[in-house]
């Protein structure tokens, strides 16, 4: 699996990056429901790191309902709208992190326009097209 | 014994007058991988040797496998696996020698483990040791440790003097054993990058003195650095908790801290800050502020 990806050299703690990359690999539609994720040790051979690492990032990935697991076949990216968050809290964490990218913007210089057309941009590349349907 | 392998008891331990290691507190979990680092002379391998009954502490104790290390019985060292910092396998002998006394030296060798890892590594059995290439040395010396199947595994910057290719075989090997038995693991590295991929846990020593014990997470989540700025000259800084390091800039100040946000925020605005913004650090950076040079580095032992 070539599209899990982590960087020790970067600040972020490495099981998060790890959740991080599956969460956008499954956003862009590079990983479908019901795709298998690795085993924790063939991951951990794969980007040589540890074992206990990979597991932690599994385990965060399916309390946040991205990922199932049945006993003895593995881990298996789960349907959407299967995450446990609440709409108020998934939206909370939402506006947190565009204040954070906002105000990194704003320092640098950015305008609105610019902004809105970098968001519409990076909007376009996920796959939100069933969210739609859904509401 | 307690869920703890190794227990470092308030352990000193002088080489003269110099103080190699003082008063180390410190609990290595079962299962997990910790990396014990510090600049060069910073008594991490003092405090290795002593743990291993290599060297007499001064003061304190430490315990291994729940025996103290004043009087470690040879049944408790078999149990242990230990790569010393530049390895020396004695050059004339072949492969297949120093695998068979090693075989004859612990009784719990397993050989089939042996053989396996050996064909897996590509390790030539009839070649002379000192034929070999550092980075096939350096896995002999990780297989010998290993093939007895310790109940932990003590290493001592056993990446030293590997170029990076061969150190992510190395890395790779060692995964593939935690991977396997989810073992105990203590080692010592001077390369972050490495300890950033296979530790659970950070020690970090600083002139012999223990400054950091955490789990590798939660330390990269806490620990930010912070820059204020303020109209006119900095002040001193703020008498923060968890404050690691400060520095002036030409008008602002530097802060690393595992301090909280709002504590952080509060000190700079109470000292007139006009502007306060904060970024995550890398562990290297964070080792680097733990540990910047206050006077030269002695050698490492």
């Amino acid at each position: 699996m070539a599209l899990l990806r982590v960087d020790p050299t970067r600040p972020e703690p490495l099981f998060q990056q790890l959740v991080d990359s599956v969460k956008d690999a499954v956003a862009r539609g590079a990983l479908r429901p019901g795709d298998q994720l690795p085993s924790v040790r063939e991951l951990a051979r794969e980007l040589v790191i540890n074992p206990n690492t990979i597991a932690k990032a599994y385990r965060t990935l399916e309390s946040d309902g991205v990922t199932y697991s049945r006993r003895g076949a593995g881990t298996f990216i789960a349907e959407r709208g299967s995450s446990t968050l609440r709409p108020k809290e998934s939206k909370r964490r939402l506006r947190e992190g565009l204040a954070r990218l906002l105000a990194d913007a704003h320092a640098h210089g950015l305008d609105a326009a610019a902004i809105e057309k970098l968001f519409h941009e990076a909007l376009a590349k996920f796959d939100f097209a069933e969210e739609a349907t859904r509401e | 014994m307690s869920n703890h392998p190794i227990e470092f008891d308030r352990l000193t331990c002088y080489y003269g007058k110099h103080k190699a290691v003082d008063t180390l507190n410190l609990n290595i979990p079962e299962g997990q991988v910790t990396a014990l680092l510090g600049r060069n002379g910073a008594g991490k391998t003092s405090a290795i040797r002593c743990l291993l009954g290599f060297q007499e502490p001064t003061r304190g104790t430490a315990r291994l496998l729940g025996h103290d290390v004043r009087a470690l019985p040879y049944e408790v060292r078999g149990r242990v696996g230990y790569v010393a910092e530049a390895e020396r396998l004695i050059p004339w002998m072949r492969v297949c020698d120093i695998v068979a006394y090693q075989r004859a030296t612990f009784p719990t060798f397993d050989a089939d483990y042996c053989d396996q890892q050996m064909r897996r590594l590509q390790l030539p059995r009839r070649r002379r040791i000192g034929k070999l290439s550092r980075g096939m040395r350096a896995q002999l010396a990780l297989l010998l440790a290993l093939a007895p199947r310790p109940e932990l595994l003590v290493l001592d910057d056993p990446a030293l003097g590997l170029d990076a290719a061969v150190r992510r075989e190395f890395l790779e090997a060692m995964i593939d054993m935690i991977a396997d038995e989810g073992r105990t693991v203590l080692f010592t590295s001077h390369i972050i990058s490495d300890v950033e991929r296979v530790a659970d846990r950070v020690a970090i020593l600083d002139q012999s003195v223990l400054r950091v014990d955490a789990p590798l997470d939660e330390l990269k989540s806490r620990v930010r650095r912070w820059r204020a700025e303020f109209d006119g000259p900095p002040p001193s800084p703020p008498p923060l908790p968890g404050l690691i390091r400060s520095r002036p800039s030409t008008n602002g100040l530097w802060l690393t801290a595992t301090s909280s946000a709002e504590s952080v925020r509060g000190a700079f605005q109470e000292l007139g800050a006009t502007t306060v913004v904060d970024e995550p650090l890398a562990l290297e950076d964070l080792f680097i502020d733990l540990t910047h040079p206050q006077e030269a580095a002695t050698c490492d032992r």
